[in-house]
Order: structure tokens, then sequence, then C-alpha cells
């Protein structure tokens, strides 16, 4: 019981804590952008675009198809790999840890694309 | 310039006599919208166009078969917002053919999206076809996602591996084969070396007289490799098929006819039921392509096919739906 009550406070200044950091940073308002960091590629005329990109660690990657035909998101080493996204559908991963991560479509395998997470 | 001058002219008569001169290849790139024959005789394919009133009397066969392709039940975008209106016109066609067809071959996309209800539509249209035998193999819409197990319940259940299979008919030797599965990224359609292997075992045995009919979704030659149309591993497959004199191989995929002849092989890719597609290179993706809502059908449309045992001859014939 006296073990709960403690675990309480140190909850309780924890969140006090983290609370002050947030207080001590920039004002947080709808309009900014969520917190980790996020990005996006679209999937136009069967390419992916952009081909290339380059993303802080925790990133969380969303792929929009824009196409008439289905397309997949599938990571070359097995890393990751999307259901099939049908016209306006999407897939988000987040990159937890650095490293290049080739990707391509399994339908369409001449659409590649590489994530580059740094 | 006189015909014996023609004859000479290494322009318009290939002196390799493979049957790919300039007037031949002029000849084939000259079917659209006519219809098209292709006539074995004796290991040399000769095409010639056809007239929209073609006599049918020059093509009687000892039997025919239907080609249909790329239906991709579930589309329902601008390029064509009524994909089973299509494919029911695609089953009258078949019905409305002077004689009814031995059965109908489907190249691959039945579905957009390899889902049951639209695998259930198709073969729920084709109950209503003439010909009641219906051959398949799979597109890469029909095996998304669960790697060919939904269509392998469906269709799969006397063929081999990922669905390949073979069968004969009134002598001719008929083999489906599977090019959708596996594909590496940046690659091509890819038959695998079980499947190769499996193909070199089921030809070995035949005499070399067989008439050969090799069915398959994407192109068994290299059509256009900027937009992946091709197979990877089909020169493989060809050459165990060298030895035979008559050898047609229909594809689909491309959503419009193409033909080419190379030795005793003539490829041919049949129109699709559901869109069509840009010639390679005249879009920026070979995405449907939107035509006026008038226009759709005459791209649209089914492919005949009928065998002379008796002449040795394979005729193919591409109709549009309207």
């Amino acid at each position: 019981m006296t073990r709960k009550v403690l675990d309480v406070t140190r909850l309780a200044t924890v969140t006090t804590i983290v609370l002050l950091l947030f207080a001590g940073s920039s004002r947080v308002s709808a309009s900014d952008p969520p917190s980790p960091a996020s990005a996006q590629i679209t999937i136009d005329n069967f390419t992916f675009g952009p081909q290339e990109l380059t993303i802080p660690v925790g990133t969380t990657v969303t792929w929009t198809n824009r196409d008439d035909i289905p397309h997949t998101v599938v990571s070359t080493d097995g890393v990751f790999k999307s259901k099939v996204r049908d016209t306006d559908e999407t897939f988000s991963f987040t990159f937890a840890k650095p490293g290049s991560y080739s990707y391509y479509c399994s339908v369409h395998p001449r659409m590649t694309g590489k994530v580059i997470v740094h | 310039m006189t015909d014996k001058a023609q004859d000479n002219d290494p322009l318009l008569r290939n002196p390799s006599g493979d049957g790919i001169d300039r007037r031949g290849f002029l000849q084939c790139m000259a079917w659209a919208g006519t219809g098209l024959v292709w006539t074995m005789s004796g290991g040399i394919p000769v095409s010639r166009a056809l007239a929209r009133n073609f006599n049918r009397e020059s093509v009687r066969a000892d039997f025919s078969f239907v080609q249909i392709s790329d239906s991709h039940m579930g589309f329902n975008k601008a390029a064509n917002p009524d994909v089973a209106a299509t494919f029911q016109a695609a089953v009258g066609k078949i019905n409305g053919l002077a004689e009814t067809p031995d059965f109908i071959l489907h190249t691959g996309d039945i579905s957009h999206l390899s889902r049951p209800e639209q695998f259930d539509n198709v073969d729920q249209i084709l109950k209503s076809a003439s010909a009641k035998d219906v051959f398949f193999v799979p597109g890469e819409h029909d095996v998304l996602d669960d790697n060919g197990g939904l269509y392998l319940e469906r269709y799969g259940k006397n063929a081999l591996g990922a669905g390949w299979y073979s069968f004969d008919k009134r002598g001719v030797h008929f083999i489906g084969l599977v090019n959708v599965l596996n594909l590496k990224a940046g690659g091509f359609g890819c038959l695998g070396a079980e499947q190769l292997e499996w193909l070199e075992k089921d030809v070995k045995h035949l005499q070399h007289s067989t008439p050969i009919v090799l069915f398959a979704h994407i192109p068994l030659w290299s059509v256009y490799p900027e937009w992946g149309w091709g197979t990877q591993d089909s020169a493989q497959a060809l050459t165990y098929l060298k030895k035979f004199g008559s050898v047609t191989v229909l594809n689909g995929h491309i959503h419009q006819t193409m033909q080419k002849v190379e030795g005793n092989v003539t490829f041919h890719t049949a129109m699709s039921t559901a869109f069509p597609q840009p010639q390679p290179g005249k879009a920026t993706s070979p995405g449907p392509m939107q035509v006026p809502a008038e226009q759709l059908r005459s791209l649209l449309g089914i492919t005949a096919v009928n065998y002379s045992e008796g002449h040795h001859s394979l005729a193919v014939v591409d109709s549009a739906l309207g």
C-alpha cells in the first residue's frame, strides 16, 4: 500500500517534469506538426515521389497511392510490407533505426524507392 | 520497283528466312482495328491483315477457342466505371461467333483486387458463355496480399506449384504458366526455377510436330522494359520449345494487341475487356487510359483462335467489342 502511494508520487513528479519541459519549449498549437516528425511520399504515375527521402530517426513516413491502379510498399530486406493500397489509401511506417531502406512495389517491381534514416 | 527487285531487297525480304522482313512486319502492324490472321505453314508463320468483312470460310477450323484477358472485375475508375458490362459484352461477342468455341482461356487479371466477390462476379458472367470450359492463369491483380492463395483455391485445383499446368486438345499441347509471383525489386515478370524445370520435363516427350500453345499473363517477350512489360526468364522457357515447328504464345497484361514472330514462335497479346492502356512510351505511365466513352469498346475485345489440323494452321483473330 505504501509502495503504491510512493509510485503515485513518483508518477506525479515525472508528469510535472514533462509538463515543465513542454512549457519551456515553443508554444504548442493544433497546427504544429505532430511529434515525432512525419514525412509524406506519394505514388503518382507508377512512381514513388520523392524517390529518395532522407529523414531523422523516429520519423513516421506515410505513402499515399494517387494512381488508379493498386500498389504496394515493400521493403527489399523485409523490414516493412504494406497490404495492397488502392486509390487514395495510405501506408505508414515509423523508422526507429538509422540505415538505408530500399523498397519497391511488389505488383509493379520496376517501381523502386529509398528512405535514408540518420 | 519490280516484284523481283523487292524480293532481293534485304530491307523488304529478310534473307535469314525467319519470317520477319520489312513487308511482313508492316503487315503485322497494319492489323489495327481490323483483325489479324496468323497461319502456320510448315513452321513458317505468315500474317496478313484482314478487311472488316473478311470471309469466315477462310479460317474454318477443326476446333477453336477464345482468349479473354484483363477483366479487372472491381475496377470502377473513369477509364471504365462499369467493367462488368464490358465483360458481359465480351461474353456476348463469344456467343455470337459463327462456331461455338471449344473452350475459353482467361490470361489473368480476372479481378482488380483479388477479392472473392470480384472472382464471383466473373464466374457468374462466364456462366452465360457458350463455351463452358474456362482455363485460367493468374495476373498480378489476382494474387495480391495472399501470394495467390485464394486464386489457387478457386482456379488451381488441377494445377501444380503456383498454378501452372498443361493439357492436350486434339493434338495441340496447351501450357498455362504463372509469371506474376515473387517479383523482385527492379525486375520483370518471373517464372522461377521450379516452373522452368517442370516446363522442360512437360515438353520433353512431345513430338516436334506437336503444335504448342503457351499462355501466361505478362508477355513472355520483351515488349517494353521501361514499363516492366516482359518476363525476365522467358528466354530460358523458350529454349525448351525450340524443337517445335509451331509455337503460339498468348499473353495479356498490356491491354492492347501486339504481335511478333521469332523463328517458329508467334507472340500475341490480347485486348482487355476492362480498359485500354497506352501504347509503349506514349504516356507517363502504363496506367488506365481514358478515352471518350463512345470509343471505349473499340479498344476492348476478345481473341479467337482457330486450329485446322489438316492444314497445320493456327489462326489468331482479334475483334473489338464495338
